[in-house]
């Protein structure tokens, strides 16, 4: 039973997004109560991955009993148990969140958004196992149609949103697909594990070259890496907020996560670092990115076009540990990961909390609202240190394995970028805190009358925001035991 | 030179790449610019088609005369990954319609300037 558990992930996503489907069109509340449980299924299958892996090495699967290179192979090694412990433990915490201030749509009209919801999980699961670069491009597509359809569910604009990411992700799905050709027709083969295996023998060859740079510029697209980021902040103001958490915190942190196992596992290094420019270009697009999108944010007047922008500027610090190339420079990359979805989980949760309960979108109307909904402020409050980067939280460490791995590349200019950016996340965070905890108006009637945020909302925003300590506390334990090993070949 | 009449076909590959990104980016119509996708897409599986031909190649399905020599059958591997691919680009333009009509519905036009002007309404 154990030997099929890298399979059994994205299986049972799929299989209760069916259950989902169909008992949705008969009972809507049957359907969220199974939809949580295959999520919670699939988070307890990673959980025992992860300590299989982590005691007896790296499992692969082989579908249908074919070897790799000729057959299709998943592997989940600690990497990608990493990170399906992030998308199915994140994916559980946003079901949480109640449908009708979650997805925006009435119980009746939503039979089957559970369904879908479960498929943009089990895509994104797939991304992260799948062991051949076909592959990937598949479940890659199967996440990206999920989230059009989910994006599509905010309205009007919300739809020409969804439209808008739909052309930036196609076009970032086909370039791949395009470097995905490149490497088969030099190599003659897909599977990571053997590319990475036949590579050196044509690595000067410019198709592979040429393959390599396609392929990182279509998941930059999808990764939202400035200045490719023009569908994210669109498709996050008006996507319903669980949807929003769901790209924002997991999807374009998958891409993150598909560039750092091509540098590390298919392209090798040596070839990236050594024959290319592209880690040097991440790097500074990336130090470019977190400057402007900071920037950004700041001129923001809407709380979740403000979340938007600073998911820009979040995304590329990952770009960031990813250009350094060095091993703490990607620890810092992939803990972020982690990090930044806590907290962007819950930052949008509770700005789709604020404005199903009280109407409220725009920074300038916060006023007064600490003392009436002192838990929904308070998380927002542990999560928005975590942005800034004030320990004990875990987006403290995050930013401190890039500073040293800044400090060891001697990259002054991006430490210099870090604590910059650090303050512009204060600066535009610290407005909110310091207007929530103020007085209340007069003139902000809606503020007067609200109290704190149901129950069924609050718990997943403090689960979120908790977490976002416990992962700060347990950093030792999380990078030593499970990021560590990867980055060993660099 | 006989090289280059053998890979004359990459060249419309690469026109036919830069026709659908104008396209997708360039057009203001919604429709133009599912059109455009489509053919950006379409020059992707001609691209991975024109990969597998082999001349003086046959259908991969073992002959007893040609025996089990690989350079005498096209390698039918791309061939498989591209019926996945278009069914992938298949659901995309059926998803891309969907919205279109969302869209259509909402500010009764798929021109991006017109639908930008009711937005901000």
């Amino acid at each position: 039973m154990i030997e099929h558990l890298p399979a059994l992930i994205p299986i049972t996503l799929i299989l209760f997004a069916f259950i989902a489907g169909v008992l949705g069109v008969m009972q809507f509340k049957l359907s969220r109560n199974v939809a949580m449980l295959g999520a919670l299924a699939a988070f307890v299958l990673s959980v025992t991955g992860t300590i299989q892996v982590l005691q007896t090495g790296p499992m692969h699967y082989s579908f249908g009993s074919w070897p790799p290179p000729y057959g299709i192979e998943f592997v989940l090694d600690t990497l990608s148990a990493f990170m399906v412990l992030v998308i199915t433990g994140i994916g559980s915490i946003l079901l949480m969140f109640p449908t009708k201030p979650g997805f925006m749509i009435d119980e009746q009209k939503g039979a089957t958004v559970y369904t879908v919801v479960l498929m943009l999980m089990a895509g994104l699961c797939g991304m992260v196992l799948a062991g051949d670069l076909f592959n990937l491009y598949v479940f890659l597509e199967i996440s990206s149609l999920s989230t059009f359809a989910l994006i599509s569910l905010g309205g009007g604009k919300a739809a020409v949103a969804s439209f808008r990411y739909l052309i930036m992700a196609s076009i970032g799905g086909c370039f791949y697909l395009l470097g995905v050709g490149f490497i088969y027709f030099s190599v003659g083969s897909v599977n990571m594990a053997d590319v990475l295996q036949l590579l050196p023998a044509v690595y000067d060859s410019p198709s592979v070259i040429g393959g390599a740079i396609l392929m990182v510029t279509g998941l930059c697209v999808k990764m939202a890496l400035f200045p490719l980021h023009t569908w994210l902040p669109d498709s996050d103001t008006y996507a319903p907020p669980v949807v929003a958490a769901f790209s924002a915190a997991v999807q374009i942190e998958v891409s993150a996560y598909v560039i750092i196992r091509l540098i590390l596992n298919v392209f090798s290094p040596e070839f990236i670092i050594g024959l290319t420019p592209i880690t040097d270009i991440i790097a500074w697009i990336s130090a470019a990115g977190i400057i402007i999108a900071s920037i950004l944010a700041v001129a923001q007047q809407n709380f979740r076009r403000m979340l938007a922008y600073s998911s820009v500027a979040q995304i590329a610090y990952v770009g960031l540990g990813i250009g350094l190339a060095n091993p703490l420079g990607i620890v810092g990359g992939i803990f972020h990961i982690m990090a930044h979805s806590l907290m962007k989980g819950s930052l949008f949760l509770i700005a789709g909390g604020i404005r199903h309960h009280t109407g409220i979108w725009n920074i300038n109307d916060f006023q007064g609202l600490g003392r009436r909904m002192p838990w929904t402020i308070g998380a927002f409050t542990i999560a928005a240190m975590g942005m800034i980067g004030i320990p004990p939280t875990a987006g403290f460490f995050s930013k401190w394995y890039l500073l040293l791995g800044s400090i060891e590349g001697d990259q002054w200019v991006f430490v210099a970028v870090i604590l910059i950016s650090s303050l512009l996340n204060a600066v535009y965070f610290f407005r909110i805190i310091e207007k929530a905890f103020s007085p209340p108006a007069e003139s902000t009637a809606s503020v007067n009358k609200t109290g704190e945020l149901p129950k069924r909302m609050l718990a997943p925003i403090l689960i979120l925001a908790i977490g976002t300590l416990i992962v700060g506390a347990l950093n030792v334990l999380v990078v030593n035991e499970l990021i560590m090993p990867v980055v060993e070949g660099l | 030179m006989g090289d280059l009449t053998f890979h004359y076909s990459y060249i419309m590959i690469i026109i036919l790449l830069v026709i659908g990104l104008w396209g997708m980016l360039g057009k203001r119509n919604l429709i133009k610019k599912i059109i455009g996708l489509n053919i950006f897409q379409t020059s992707i599986f001609l691209f991975f088609i024109k990969g597998a031909l082999k001349e003086g190649a046959t259908v991969p399905v073992i002959d007893p005369e040609l025996g089990l020599e690989a350079a005498s059958y096209f390698n039918p591997l791309p061939h498989v990954m591209i019926l996945t691919a278009i069914v992938v680009s298949v659901a995309t333009t059926g998803v891309a319609l969907a919205l279109m009509l969302t869209i259509y519905r909402n500010y009764s036009s798929l021109e991006e300037g017109d639908i930008l002007e009711r937005m901000g309404k």
